[in-house]
């Protein structure tokens, strides 16, 4: 991991251990998806299919990871902070 | 504020702003609670760095300057005491006391946490609106998202969510939408439009009763032509291709119904983002707490019923914006003021003083909305020849094959029966985004919008936190 700093309107927050500088207006689905490149994160259930942003306003919670250990979160609502531990797949809330 | 308030506004969007303010010169007991972190609500959703001194009005917005002054007013009333401004605060339950007094649950939001209660003489119900969806094959691969999703990610993040776009569904909203990816630079595919658009004439009659929207339109309109982006009309999705996320979409003719007609699909390929919109969904669960009188509205929206005050069949508890039919921000700024100060007479005793402008506003622009509602209809034929494997409810995964099996076979009819049979509305959303569906498989349409849009809470709460709220009231 490198331990650069991150630049003034950056914060560095880690997604599945990788580390990524995004930022500071992004929430953590935004996050995901512009600097993280990925579409989908949540691994449904039944399907175990990918899902990620839908509504997008904290409405349909297709967008659910685990920040800083808490489990179940609404991504398109979190904004990324400084050091935040983001999680992906399966979500059991 | 810990006396009772005399007034509680529910809501930081276009209503509600205008309903805090409005409510604040009449009384110095206002709370203005908002589960975002910032004010503006979803017309006027913004980053941080928007509300700094001097920040250009961001590129997207319309009526910047009627937000400005809205949130100037407010300032004022905070910095004289006279209002508090909750952020990040969910309001999970309402419900009418004995005393008349009614008592607001609060959780923290997004984490759900901390239910605190809250008691108010009267309370200003601003809560919006959220898109209304329709299932089609593929809509739940990552990159298909809500129409208003793709505008709500613009507005805050400047970028789209993607880089090629297709918008799809119906009404003026696409064009917004669509409108937002190509200032924030990405690319629109083309827009599909379910209706024919008969008998709307956007520059005509009822455009020109509210000139604001003729304006929009016009903008949204020029700018699709410079960019050459194909608004098609009577064109639905009827399938979205992709392994692990969007990919190409498949799009057909619609006939009168709306449902796709077999063999006329055209593939649309390299997309990347698909927004999809079928008007809105009034939050309407609140409402229902409350007990308050609800009907339903042109666009077969669950909307609250008010009287010429704004004021809801529960004494005390008033109605502003998207809960009371779905008719834009101007509208929804109209009934704010007029719901802000009759909530502050009712509190002081004194009548409200009556403004024919707000009055005429309100019904220029629910004129202007009925007639938009009218050419821009869900279609009724949706389901008419989706393919039986779609997922129908998001949360729980259930196809419509097991729907139309425990409608047909066990004959469940109504979607309190089919949720129980099949569990479609039982998930996170608590049946939100399925029930625009989920209703259609219901004989009775009042009943069966009651039904999906009733919820015990606002939000699903853990077991924890219902646990320590239980402590907390004791
Ligand atoms: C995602 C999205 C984007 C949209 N973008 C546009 C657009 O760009 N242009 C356009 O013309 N129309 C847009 N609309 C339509 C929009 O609903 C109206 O134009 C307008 O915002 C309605 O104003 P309102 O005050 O009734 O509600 P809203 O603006 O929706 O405001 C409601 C507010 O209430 C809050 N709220 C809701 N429930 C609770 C609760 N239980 N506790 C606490 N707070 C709560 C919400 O956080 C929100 O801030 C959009 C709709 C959506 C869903
Ligand atoms: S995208 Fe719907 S809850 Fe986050």
């Amino acid at each position: 991991m490198t331990s650069s700093p991150a630049p003034d309107d950056h914060v560095r927050i880690t997604v599945d251990d990788v580390p990524l500088s995004v930022p500071v207006r992004r929430t953590v689905a935004a996050a995901l998806m512009l600097e993280g490149r990925q579409a989908g994160w949540r691994v449904t259930r039944r399907a175990g299919a990918e899902r990620g942003l839908f509504c997008g306003i904290g409405v349909c919670y297709d967008c659910l990871a685990t920040v800083d250990g808490r489990p179940g979160l609404r991504t398109c609502l979190v904004q990324v902070a400084d050091g935040m531990d983001v999680r992906t797949g399966t979500v059991d809330v | 504020m810990s006396e009772i308030a005399a007034v509680v506004v529910i809501g930081a969007g276009p209503a509600g702003l205008a309903a805090a303010a409005e409510a604040a010169r009449g009384s110095d007991r206002v709370l203005l609670v908002d589960a975002g972190p910032r004010l503006g609500g979803q017309f006027w959703r913004h980053g941080a760095k928007d509300d700094l001194p001097q920040a250009p009005a961001p590129r997207w917005h319309h009526g910047w300057d009627t937000y400005l002054e809205l949130r100037t007013d407010l300032e004022r009333a905070e910095a004289a005491g006279r209002l508090e401004h909750l952020a990040s605060t969910h309001v999970a339950a309402l419900d009418v006391r004995e005393d008349g007094l009614l008592a607001l649950h609060l959780a923290l939001s997004p984490t759900g946490e901390q239910l605190t209660t809250l008691l108010a003489e009267t309370v200003v119900l601003c809560p919006g609106a959220y898109d209304r969806q329709l299932p089609v094959a593929g809509w739940t691969l990552p990159g298909v998202m809500a129409a208003g999703g793709v505008q709500a990610f613009v507005k805050v993040q400047e970028q789209v969510p993607g880089r090629r776009v297709l918008l799809a569904g119906t009404g003026p909203f696409l064009l917004a939408a669509a409108a937002s990816v190509l200032q924030a630079g990405g690319e629109v595919a083309a827009i599909c439009e379910s209706g024919d658009l008969t008998g709307w004439v956007p520059r005509g009659a009822s455009a020109a009763l509210v000139p604001g929207k003729g304006r929009e339109g016009a903008q949204y309109a020029a700018l699709l032509v410079r960019h050459r982006v194909p608004y098609l009309r009577r064109r639905v999705v009827s399938r979205i291709h992709g392994t692990d996320r969007v990919e190409s979409v498949e799009i057909s003719r619609a006939d009168d119904r709306g449902a796709q007609v077999p063999g006329t699909a055209q593939v649309l390929e390299d997309i990347d983002v698909v927004g999809l919109g079928w008007g809105f969904v009034p939050q309407a669960e609140l409402l229902l707490q409350a007990g308050a009188a609800s009907r339903l509205d042109v666009d077969g929206s669950l909307v609250g019923v008010v009287d010429g005050e704004q004021a809801s069949s529960v004494p005390g508890l008033f109605l502003a914006g998207e809960i009371t039919g779905v008719t834009g921000a101007s509208g929804a700024v109209a009934e704010g003021r007029i719901a802000g100060r009759a909530a502050a007479g009712r509190v002081s005793g004194r009548a409200a003083e009556s403004s024919r402008k707000d009055a005429s506003a309100r019904s220029r622009h629910r004129l202007f909305a009925s007639a938009m509602h009218r050419a821009h209809p869900a279609p009724a034929g949706w389901a008419d020849s989706l393919d039986e494997g779609t997922v129908v409810c998001r949360c729980e995964e259930v196809t419509l094959a097991e729907i139309t099996a425990a409608r047909d076979e066990l004959g469940a009819r109504d979607p309190r029966s089919l949720k129980g049979v099949t569990r479609a509305g039982m998930g996170m959303c608590q049946g939100r985004i399925c029930a625009a569906a989920m209703t259609c498989f219901g004989t009775d349409p009042l009943e069966a919008a009651r039904t999906t849009a009733k919820r015990p809470f606002a939000l699903p709460l853990t077991l924890g936190t219902l646990a320590s709220a239980e402590e907390g009231t004791e």
